[in-house]
Formats: C-alpha cells, structure tokens, sequence
C-alpha cells in the first residue's frame, strides 16, 4: 500500500483514535448527544489537526528541543482561535451547539499526542495526511458513539425519528450518564472480543504518546508509567 | 454574598465540572485508583484553578478587554496556566518542601487538564467579574475532588468484586461514573 494512503488508513482503522487509543475522551463524551454534533466536532478538530501537524513538521527542525512543548500550544492555540472564529462567522448553530468545546480542542490530547508523536519526526505532506486519517477516525468515533445515543435517547437517527411512537425512548442517553455507559458498553464490547484496544493490556502500550505523559492526558498511558515508576 | 454562595454550590454540585460537563475526565478516570493520591490529584487542582482563575481573571478584565485583545483569550490564557504550574511547583519547592512532596506528582499534570482551561474560558463567557471568577473556580475546583474521590473509593471497594470479564477495567469505571452522574442530577433541583 502507498504509504501515503496508509496514513489515513492507519488513522481510521488502525489507531483509531476513540476506539484503538482512547485519546480526547472529554469531547468525546460531551458533545455527542446527536450524530450531528458529533460529525461537527469531528470535522472541526480534523482542521485543526491538519493545520498543526501540517505547521509543526515544518518547524520541526527550527523548534528547539526543550521549549518544543509550549511551541506547539502556542501554534494548536491559534489555529484552534482561527477556526473558532471561522466556525463564529459560517456556522454560528454549530459555534452554539459546541460553545466551550471549541477552544478546549487545544487541549485535546490527539493534537499534542499526534505533534509529538508523529508531526515532530516526519515531513509536512505525510503530517498532514496523517492528521486527515487522524481526524477523520475521531470523525467516525465520534458519530457513531453520537447515533447511538440519538437512536436510544430520542428515537432519532440525524434529527429523522425512525423507532415508533410506541417504543420510549431511554431520554438518560442523551443526557450525561448516558455518555458514560455507552462508552462502557462499547468498550466492554472490545475487550469481549479481544479486539485491539488501550483497554487490552497486551495492545495498551501502544497509546502514540511515547511516554509523553505530561503533554498527553491519556490516562491508560499514565497509569502505565506510574505502575513503571513503582 | 449570597449570590457567591450560589455560584459556589452550582459549580460543585448541580454543574459538577467531571460528571456533567465532562471536563477533566482524564485524571477522573486516570488517577482515581486510591483515596490517598485521588486526594492528593484534588487538592493540587483546587490549588491551581484557584489561582488560575483569578490570574486570568484579573488578565482579561485589565489587559486584554482594555487592548481589544480578547480573541487571544485562548492562546493567552492556555500560555499562563502552563507557566502558572511550572512556578507553582518551583515556589512550592522553594518555601514548602512538605505540601511540594504531596502535590508535586500532580502539579506537571494539571497544565493540559482541561478543566482549568474550561473554567478560565467559562468565567469570561459567564461575564463573570473577577471575585466571582475566582468562587466559580474554587466551587468547581472543590466539585472535581468530590468526584474523585467518591470515585476512588467507589474503586477500592469494587477491586475484588466479581466484575465480568467483559467489563473489568475500563468500562466498570465508566459505569460507575455514570452512575455517579446520575446521583448528582439529585442536585439539579437545589438552585
């Protein structure tokens, strides 16, 4: 496979990173109360994503190695106050419906876990890529976990009721509890299944953060080292 | 005062900062294993965002609102919490070696939790004057280690329950802390 392609297939399907590595849980619970917001978000973070991997392995020879970290907030910083401005001007239901999510994606962890990871050591184009199959997985993670809760929260599939009248549905879905257990079920599914994930041990090691555990917050990879520590 | 005290109590508890606005679930989920260091992880945030808020409190409303500079609130306010950890833990090294030992692990965590970045951000979108900024922070801040350290306990008396295959780990956790969620919504009806 064309290495080229590979990126984004690794992103999708490979590294997913709601599903395989569990990075950006905090959006990933929030906003997904519909399939809508979910693909929102998505496509939001995926901008940002591109743009900063795309600038950081540009400047990756130029940025020193001790103040790396506080270099790539400041360029996630104000990409991400582009894009919120962007989204305020062309999309402002959107920029209600998401509010305060928006400028949090600077602390999203796949962003500084991707730079670090990833934009840090290799060229712009396969960066960029590499952001594209990033975000796009969190795209996928993210709407699916958002059908589901807007199937069983409100009977609704992208704002069309499809179950009957008959059927109630389950209103905890799509309030805050409801993030909570879908996400459980969907990861006691994987660990069902052995399917990879970072909450299967054998794979956990794999969170793409290089033991990076200050810049990312991924808390299977914390807690790796704190166990290493002891 | 009394107005405060509602702002206090509605961010710790009917709008707790983990269970119902989802910020900070990394550390919730990361480090909730024991009491002891989920206690610790509480404080040093209650400490941070604190003081974050009323930094960028005060930086908002008389640097960056006076210049016209507020569409650089994120970038100025992520900048100051990330150097506002880093001294914190060289002051707190310096004068209490004793509180360094019991936050210290912690202190480096905190600068990419997104609850103080959230709470910052919330402030100013609260229109929030500084005082007010700072009781917001300290409610949600204090709502945080309650989360968890409910949780950490909730944890410790499940570690040896028999927990299905399928759910041990990770999604127990989640359960849990949806249960918890839950159990706050009690709290909804109290403002």
């Amino acid at each position: 496979m064309n290495r080229y392609v590979e990126r984004i297939y690794n992103g999708i399907v490979k590294e997913n990173p709601t599903f395989v590595l569990m990075l950006g849980m905090c959006p990933t619970l929030a906003v997904t109360t519909s399939a809508v917001n979910g693909v929102g978000m998505g496509l939001t973070t995926t901008a940002v994503l591109v743009c900063s991997n795309f600038v950081i392995s540009l400047f990756r020879k130029v940025i020193p190695d001790r103040v790396r970290i506080p270099a790539y907030i400041v360029i996630v910083a104000s990409l991400v106050t582009m894009v919120q401005l962007l989204l305020q001007g062309y999309l402002p239901d959107l920029y209600e419906t998401l509010g305060l999510y928006i400028p949090l994606i600077v602390v999203n962890c796949i962003i500084l876990g991707r730079a670090e990871s990833y934009a840090s050591k290799h060229g712009p184009i396969l960066s960029a890529l590499d952001g594209v199959g990033m975000g796009l997985g969190f795209t996928v993670g993210l709407t699916s976990i958002g059908i589901v809760r807007e199937l069983l929260g409100s009977g609704k599939i992208l704002g069309m009721t499809v179950l009957p009248d008959a059927v109630e549905p389950i209103s905890i879905f799509v309030l805050a509890p409801g993030a909570f257990f879908v996400l459980a079920g969907l990861t006691a599914l994987q660990n069902h299944f052995k399917a990879p994930s970072a909450t299967n041990k054998a794979e956990g090691k794999k969170s793409g953060c290089s033991g990076q555990c200050i810049s990312c917050q991924n808390a299977l990879c914390r807690e790796d080292k704190r166990e290493g520590d002891k | 005062m009394r107005e405060l005290l509602l702002i206090a109590v509605g961010a710790a508890l009917v709008n707790n900062v983990v269970l119902s606005q989802f910020l900070g679930l990394c550390p919730f989920l990361g480090v909730s294993k024991n009491t002891k260091t989920a206690a610790g992880m509480g404080a040093a945030v209650v400490f941070v965002i604190t003081i974050a808020s009323l930094i960028t409190g005060v930086l908002y409303e008389f640097v960056l609102v006076p210049l016209q500079l507020t569409f650089l609130q994120t970038i100025v306010f992520i900048l100051v919490i990330a150097a506002l950890v880093q001294f914190v833990e060289m002051v707190l090294k310096k004068i209490s070696p004793a509180l360094y030992q019991a936050l210290g692990v912690y202190l480096p965590l905190i600068t990419t939790n997104c609850a103080v970045l959230g709470v910052a951000l919330l402030n100013v979108q609260n229109e929030y004057s500084v005082v007010q900024g700072v009781v917001n922070g300290l409610g949600t801040a204090l709502g945080f280690l309650i989360a968890i350290v409910i949780m950490a306990g909730i944890r410790e008396r499940i570690e040896h329950n028999d927990i299905p295959t399928a759910f041990r780990g990770t999604p127990i956790v989640l359960i849990t802390a949806g249960l918890m969620a839950i159990a706050f919504f009690g709290f909804s009806g109290m403002l």
